[in-house]
């Protein structure tokens, strides 16, 4: 059996982390691999919260957002889009492999898409296998 | 040193049918901190509640975790609980293992306990390094405002006022009422919807706590429950309302025509107009759209004068205007003005539209003799184009055949998977009353399902099958157009199984209920969220039906769903009952979740201030150096400033440094290469 891959979620408490919630409504099924910190907006995620994921040896990073024009903070989430790009960028030319950090805008009403990004995102994470930082690589 | 007590749900059988309750307690009684660990039935129950607070009582615990449903609902239930019991209620945790554990990996139980591990240790991290928040509080506005005045908007305005709480009615149009105002009767007791609806626009246009803005939209809205800022954009109507009588004699002189809204297009206004007969306020509007500057009379020119006489040449509306309310020579700015209130709750119930027949290109949208629901009931209507007598719009003619097509974009995966609720009422009542009128009519109506669920009304469906209207269960595949104005429509019918073709005369499309266009900019302005089928979200789907996300802000009436007038209604009561408390109260409480600067940290670089969405942080001085400083009640604590500060000098309350690299840790710290 592959191996079950520890993703740090960070959630806006008013789209992904209440359509994490709606998932749970919906018994939608997906693996036990994602956990989620709650922050109020997206805007609140500073790229040091995803180092420090990653180096404390997170496999996989996700920070999840309301869509655009949905953000309860009104423009929170475009910070976020625009900061963490950079970031991702960043993250590519230091040699890690940026598909472990996904940036994803999911609304309260999407509990099937959480789902379905968090069953993708563990199976990618599954062929990437687990992070190098941790395995001392 | 931080003393933490754990205590884990059962929620019945939904966690632990999952989670190993015991190997989660048990691991939490090895954390950091950790000085109680317990696991109960229903932590949310009274029992359950007790237990946590006789710990808090007896000195065991300062900062509380509990371990089960989500924070959404439940955490502001236990921060009541360890306030009772004497504990700051912002020291305070939960870790989702219901909805984000048990509930999801149902096939994974050792997966979902090794999770609930971590999510419980991601909560002791942080709640180790809770700190004591005080609540503040605000005094309020004694004003609400009401946006949208159609049925939903006028009874939550009536109910306000009567309530005693000064209202301001926001409607775009330049008349209350809505499309109910459009409607000839309203089902299920076939009373006419003017006779019900036109005293309620009276009675709250002469309310004295109510301030009726018709032709006036939102511009802008700033602050937070109790105490909001609002612009009113009050239309420029190019009319002086305040001389304006409503004689119509403008209208009857204006030369210019364009299709009128209020009879859903099938006939032609004139650019100055009086909405509909019995508008309220019944004030005339000059529709620069629309208007041809008769006389070359733009708005703010000089009258050319008569060569002979001297005389200035007017346009034709002016000169017909007996209360001198129309002066085109003034220079009225096009953009209206702003009238700004402040108020201490909103509420929002901007209504709907249908959606337009030219969507459905298999239903002949081209033919003139293709109508939507609206059209027809305002055909049937006596204020309506034809004065209530059926004819069709191609020659008109009486059909001796009409046909009813239901779910015209509703459960339909190509537009709206939605139903939208209150289609099969109006098509039976229009079959009804087409029935009543003309009982040689042949009334063909085709459903997927006829849904008659509400009080009175599968009476009401049966009592239209005994009067001879032909019902079809089965879709219409697409209509194809005849000579002489004629439809063929090509059906099916699943009670005989066999295909059905017949020619038509006039067809009615029940086309779906959505919401307004302009509705995606006002959620912008009030921060509103949208649900799945795109209406106006509220904050929970049963316990929360007229609260938002938005503290003081509530919703009523079709912007939050497809609803008949009596459901409309209702929840107007209902919002208006909400919005009511917080002016009640006089004083509402602020969150302490905001953010903060430390004066000392701040280096004065300025980086926040502009990426703040309130514009709450302003530089200021600070022992005689600029310094980013932070308004607080207009902060809203998103923490996009404190998540910018190079130098980590905001602090968001709740969500700080330390507390969400405990989380990191404490999620990452184990539990890893689990079987998957
Ligand atoms: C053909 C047809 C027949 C019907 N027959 C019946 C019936 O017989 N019985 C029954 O119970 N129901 C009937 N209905 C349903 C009924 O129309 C609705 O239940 C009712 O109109 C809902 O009221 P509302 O106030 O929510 O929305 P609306 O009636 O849509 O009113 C909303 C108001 O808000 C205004 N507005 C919109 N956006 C803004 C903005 N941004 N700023 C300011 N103002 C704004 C609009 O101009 C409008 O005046 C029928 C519907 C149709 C289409
Ligand atoms: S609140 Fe969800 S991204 Fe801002």
């Amino acid at each position: 059996m592959s191996f079950c891959p520890n993703i740090v979620g960070f959630a806006c408490q008013w789209c992904t982390y209440a359509g994490a919630d709606l998932a749970g409504n919906l018994r939608a099924k997906y693996p036990p691999s994602i956990k989620l910190i709650k922050v109020p907006c997206s805007g609140r995620v500073e790229p040091e919260h995803v180092l420090e994921a990653f180096a404390q040896g997170a496999d996989g990073v996700l920070v999840g957002g309301c869509h655009f024009g949905d953000c309860h903070y009104k423009t929170g989430n475009h910070k976020t889009s625009q900061r963490m790009k950079i970031f991702a960028k960043l993250l590519a030319d230091s040699g890690f492999d940026p598909r472990r950090f996904r940036l994803e805008w999911i609304s309260g009403a999407e509990g099937y898409r959480f789902a379905e990004v968090v069953e993708e995102f563990t199976k990618e994470l599954q062929e990437l296998g687990p992070n190098p930082i941790k395995e001392g690589v | 040193m931080a003393k933490v007590g754990v205590y884990v749900c059962h929620c019945g059988s939904n966690i632990a049918g999952v989670i190993d309750v015991s190997a989660v307690r048990d691991y939490a009684e090895t954390l950091p901190d950790v000085v109680i660990a317990r696991k109960d039935l229903f932590m949310c129950s009274d029992s359950g509640q007790e237990m946590v607070k006789q710990d808090v009582r007896d000195g065991l615990v300062d900062r509380v975790v509990v371990a089960a449903c989500t924070p959404r609902t439940h955490e502001p239930i236990f921060r009541a609980a360890i306030e009772k019991a004497g504990l700051n209620k912002y020291l305070f945790e939960m870790a989702n293992i219901r909805d984000q554990a048990s509930w999801v990996h149902g096939h994974d139980h050792e997966g979902a306990t090794e999770k609930a591990k971590l999510v419980v240790a991601s909560a002791v991290g942080k709640a180790r390094h809770l700190e004591p928040l005080e609540d503040k509080f605000v005094d309020v506005t004694d004003a609400a405002l009401v946006i949208g005045g159609g049925i939903g908007g006028i009874s939550a305005a009536l109910e306000l006022a009567n309530m005693g709480h000064k209202t301001f009615l926001v409607e775009k149009t330049p008349s209350i009422g809505g499309v109910m105002a459009q409607l000839d009767k309203t089902f299920p007791t076939n009373d006419c919807s003017a006779c019900i609806l036109t005293p309620m626009m009276v009675d709250a246009y002469n309310h004295p706590n109510i301030e009726t803005l018709t032709y006036s939209e939102v511009d802008d809205v700033s602050g937070y429950i109790g105490n909001f800022s609002v612009k009113i954009r009050r239309k420029q109507a190019y009319v002086d309302w305040d001389k304006c009588t409503g004689c119509g004699d403008c209208a009857a002189k204006c030369p210019a025509k364009t299709p009128d809204e209020f009879n859903a297009g099938l006939s032609d206004r004139r650019a100055a107009f009086i909405m509909f007969p019995q508008a309220v306020p019944k004030k005339a509007v000059i529709d620069m759209d629309a208007c041809i500057n008769c006389g070359g009379r733009e708005i703010g020119s000089e009258p050319k004068l008569n060569k002979k006489t001297g005389a200035p040449i007017l346009a034709p509306c002016e000169k017909a205007c007996p209360a001198d309310a129309i002066n085109r020579s003034l220079p009225l700015d096009p953009g209206g003005r702003i009238k700004e209130v402040e108020v201490g709750s909103i509420v929002v119930a901007t209504g709907y539209q249908v959606m337009d027949k030219g969507w459905f290109k298999e239903m002949a949208p081209d033919s003139p003799n293709v109508i939507t629901a609206l059209q027809l009931e305002r055909i049937i209507s006596a204020t309506g184009p034809t004065e209530g007598k059926l004819l069709r719009p191609s020659d008109n003619q009486k059909p001796k055949t009409i046909t009813f097509v239901s779910c015209m974009g509703s459960r339909d995966a190509n537009f709206h998977t939605y139903c939208s609720r209150f289609c099969c009422m109006y098509m039976i009542k229009q079959a009804r009353l087409l029935k009543e009128k003309y009982p040689e009519l042949v009334i063909n109506m085709h459903f997927i399902d006829v849904r008659t669920a509400g009080k009175d009304y599968d009476e009401y469906y049966t009592g239209a099958r005994r009067m001879g209207i032909n019902f079809f269960k089965g879709k219409v595949g697409g209509l194809e157009m005849l000579p002489e104005d004629k439809l063929r429509v090509l059906a099916y019918d699943m009670e005989s199984a066999e295909s059905i073709e017949y020619a038509s005369d006039l067809v009615v499309l029940a086309t779906a209920v959505e919401l307004p266009e302009d509705a995606q900019g006002l959620a912008q302005k009030l921060g509103l969220q949208f649900c799945g089928s795109n209406f106006f979200r509220e904050l929970h789907p049963k316990l929360g039906p007229v609260e938002t996300s938005t503290e003081g802000l509530f919703l009523a009436g079709c912007c939050q769903g497809p609803k008949d007038i009596p459901d409309t209604v209702s929840q107007a009561k209902g919002a208006a009952a909400a919005a009511a408390v917080p002016l009640a109260q006089g004083r509402v409480k602020i969150e302490p979740i905001i953010s903060e600067i430390i004066p000392e940290n701040c280096s004065g670089c300025g980086i926040c201030v502009p990426l703040c969405p309130y514009d709450a942080i302003a530089m200021s001085e600070w022992a005689g150096t600029a310094r980013a400083a932070i308004e607080m009640s207009a902060c809203k604590g998103c923490g996009v400033c404190t998540s910018a500060c190079p130098s980590g000098a905001i602090v968001l309350h709740g969500y700080e440094e330390d507390q969400i690299f405990a989380q990191i840790a404490a999620l990452t710290s184990g539990g890893r290469n689990h079987a998957g």
